[in-house]
This record gives C-alpha cells, structure tokens and sequence, in this order.
C-alpha cells in the first residue's frame, strides 16, 4: 500500500501521529467476524489489506452482503453516536489487515483535543454522506434494463 | 462515411450474458474504414430498425465486433441474429476516445454495466502499446455477477498487468468479490491526479458520479473523458434527435471531455 488510508490522508500529520499513538495493527483470517448486528462499537479500523463484507441477518436466510469494503477504507461509525451499537455485521472476505482504533479512546481526545476532533469527524461526516449517497444511487438500480430510470 | 447502410454478414454470434451479444461482422463487399475505440455505427437489423451501437472490438481483415444488449425491439433483433445471418451498417460516427491525449500517463477506465462495451477497444489499444502509457486501472460496476460482461478477457488483461476490479450491487450466494458502487473502487487504486487520464462509460446517473469523484479526487475536469448516449437517428449531425445544448453527440461526442459537459449534464430536460 502506498496511500494514507483516507479517513487520514489530509489530517494534519501532528493530529495523524496523536491518533496513531492509540492504534494497534490487528489482523483477520479469512471467515473471521469483525463484528456483529448489535454488539458493541466499541472499536473502529482502517483496512490495510483484504476485503470485508458488511452484512444483514435476515431470517431463515443466509447474511446478505449490501457492501464490501478494502484497502484505504475506514470500517465503522456506529462508535461515534450512542447507543454504540453495530448496524451491521461485518465478516473478513479473504486475510484482513488493519489498524484498529479503541473507540472510547478515541472520543476522549477529540473531547480533549477539540481541533483535532473536529478534523476527525469533518472526515467522518464526509465517508458517511458518501456512503449514503452511493446508496441512495444503487437504490436506482441503475444497471437494470432500460437504464432503470422509469420514464 | 456512408449514409446508406452497408450489407455486413455475422460470423460469430456469442452470447456474454443473458442479455447481451457480441457480434463479429465482417463486410460482404465494400468496408467501412475508420472506425476507433469510441466511435459507433448505425446498425441496421432488416425489417426491424436501426440503431447506434459502439464497436467493442476493431479486428483485421474489416473485422468488426458490436456487443449488443437486448432491450428493445431493434437491439432485441440484433441478439437473435446468428452466424450467416445479414446486417447493415452505417458510420463510423462520432468522435472516439482520444488516446493521444492520454498517452505517457496513467489511464483509469471506468465502466457500468454495457459502458464496458466501448471501452474494450481501449483496455485492447493500451495493453498492445507497453511503454506508451503509464499503468493501467479498470474498474467496473455491474448488476450482478452473471451481468459481467467478457469475463474470459479479464483475467487475461490482469495477467497482462493491469489492475481489474469488479464490484457488483446484488451479489449471489457464491460472489466472493466486491459488493457497492462502482466508485468506491477508485478509493482502493493509487490514484496519481496530475497523471492520470480517465475515461468512464456507463448509465449517465453512474458517469455524473463517477465524474464528481474524481474531481474531488484531484483530477482536471479536462483529464476525464465519457461517453455519453441520447437518442439517435440520423448520426451525420442533420435530424438534431441527440442534441445536448450545444452539442450534437453523434458529431461532436460521444466522447466528450467532462469539461465541456459538466455543466450541461446538469440541466434537467437537456
Ligand atoms: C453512441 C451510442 C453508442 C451505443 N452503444 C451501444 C452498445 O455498444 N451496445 C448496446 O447494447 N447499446 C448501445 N447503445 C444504446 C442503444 O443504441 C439503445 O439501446 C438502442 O437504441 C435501443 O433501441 P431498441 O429499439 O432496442 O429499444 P427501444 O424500443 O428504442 O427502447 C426500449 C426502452 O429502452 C429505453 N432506451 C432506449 N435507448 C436507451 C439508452 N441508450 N439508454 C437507456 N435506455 C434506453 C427506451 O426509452 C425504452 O424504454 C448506444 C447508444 C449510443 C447513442
Ligand atoms: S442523430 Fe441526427 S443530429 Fe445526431
């Protein structure tokens, strides 16, 4: 990998390094759970390498996959808002490895160091409006025949 | 360039997916010239109509491939037709992609769904010319994974050195690969802004997208190249059917620089 992961790439390099300082690299074996529908998010990462499926149990079925996520991409939010729980499950799709982040950690210094917190979830606020908006346009369907948009 | 269409014969009809193509034609007497990655000719199905299709493949000896998708009545006709069958074709039309622009730099070519079709001849063009441009990224979105289109060629263009991705939006029980738009590939590729030219075809929803991430990306609006569709009926730039403000696509596009169409793809009705 040659590239910072995104969440990190404009940061300030001091406000980089501060946050580094609470991250430990953490690797996963293809199969392995990151983590399940509505347990705790207590933690976040930054995918280094490999793949990861973010799931929905739906009963009597299989997990369905609505999206997957690689390297330079930031997994997990649900830590930034109570109730601190995960939307979603998330499932390693080949060897993952990352940097993950201890989420309680990580909102002591943005309350401490309110500069850098601001940074971080301005980064934050932005992955998450790109994801919903990259949602709402696979909610067109728009490879479907026809375009799919109805005239 | 002709106006009347020029009797072509199938030689190899093979289907890609459930509802696409591709068509091998080769000329039954007189050759259509000219025809470059990008551009498009008028296909005529006897009886039925006539519609623009882009060359997915520009072979020797006139050759020609059209990949089809069956969605109407014409393209439907088109993908019933077998070896032996005939065909006609007017063209080329339209301005192709312009490759010299893109030579000695990085190329990103992004596809949706059938936009993969026209830029084939590309990812062909840039793997037969090593050392002209810098490294190749092609990075497709589909519905699902039976929709992909070439499968086969794609992993000879990975072992050819470029960087493939795949994603698709609704993954079946056994798709181990990505799931998601197609431009959250580009958060995975080692994008050098400065260097890189991007060519990106698909619906115009996904191209609009696609567009917007690499500008934010860093990318020149001039540095970012697409292939654009509306209705068609004459293809010579007279009947006025493919009109985008100022532009006529079937004269001055289909390829565009977004520079000169980011604006206009804005307005609604255009
Ligand atoms: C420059 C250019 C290059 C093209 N290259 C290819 C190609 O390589 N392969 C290919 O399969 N198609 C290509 N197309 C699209 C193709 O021309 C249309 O699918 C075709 O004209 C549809 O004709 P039809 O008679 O089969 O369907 P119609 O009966 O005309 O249309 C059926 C339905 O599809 C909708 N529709 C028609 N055209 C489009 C369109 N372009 N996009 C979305 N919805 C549409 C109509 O509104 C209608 O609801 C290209 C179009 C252009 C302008
Ligand atoms: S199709 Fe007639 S002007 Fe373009």
């Amino acid at each position: 990998m040659t590239a910072w992961p995104l969440l990190l790439d404009t940061l300030p390099q001091v406000q980089r390094e501060r946050l580094f300082t609470l991250a430990g690299e953490r690797d996963f074996p293809a199969g392995g759970t990151l983590f399940d529908e509505g347990g705790v998010a207590d933690r976040f990462w930054l995918i280094r390498s490999g793949e990861v499926a973010l799931d929905v149990y739906v009963p009597g079925r299989r997990a369905q996959v609505v999206e997957t996520l690689g390297p330079r991409q930031q997994l997990g939010w649900s830590w930034i808002f109570p109730p601190y729980r995960w939307h979603l499950g998330a499932r390693a799709l080949c060897p993952v490895r990352t940097w993950e982040f201890p989420a309680a950690e990580v909102r002591e210094l943005c309350t401490a160091d309110t500069e850098l917190g601001y940074e971080l979830m301005l980064r934050c606020a932005a992955l998450i409006a790109d994801r919903l908006q990259a949602t709402r346009l696979r909610l067109l369907d728009l490879y479907a025949p026809h375009g799919s948009v109805p005239s | 360039m002709t106006t009347v269409p020029v009797p072509y014969r199938v030689t190899a009809a093979s289907a890609e997916t459930a509802d696409c193509v591709s068509l091998e034609v080769t000329p039954v007497g007189q050759a259509l010239p000219g025809f470059t990655p990008g551009r498009f000719a008028m296909v005529y199905a006897f009886g039925v109509g006539e519609v623009p299709i882009s060359v997915s493949a520009i072979g020797g000896g006139h050759r020609l491939v059209h990949t089809v998708r069956a969605i109407g009545a014409v393209t439907g006709a088109l993908c019933r037709l077998r070896a032996g069958d005939a065909v006609g074709l007017r063209g080329p039309y339209g301005v192709g992609w312009d490759l010299d622009a893109a030579a000695g730099s990085d190329v990103l070519v992004v596809a949706g769904g059938i936009g993969l079709a026209p830029l084939r001849p590309v990812v062909r063009h840039v793997l037969g010319h090593p050392g002209h441009y810098g490294r190749l990224r092609v990075l497709i979105g589909t519905r699902a994974p039976e929709d992909l289109l070439y499968r086969e060629e794609l992993a000879h263009w990975r072992r050819a050195a470029a960087q493939v991705e795949v994603t698709v939006d609704r993954p079946g029980p056994g798709w181990r690969g990505s799931v998601g738009l197609v431009t959250t590939l580009l958060d995975r590729v080692d994008t050098r802004p400065d260097r890189t030219t991007a060519l990106v075809c698909g619906p115009e929803v996904m191209i609009r997208h696609t567009a917007r991430a690499l500008l934010a990306r860093g990318l020149p609006a001039h540095r970012i190249q697409v292939s654009l569709e509306r209705n068609m009926r004459c293809g010579t730039g007279h009947c006025g059917h493919c009109q985008l403000g100022p532009l006529l696509l079937c004269r001055d596009g289909p390829v565009v620089g977004y520079h000169r169409t980011r604006s206009l793809l804005a307005v609604r009705e255009l």
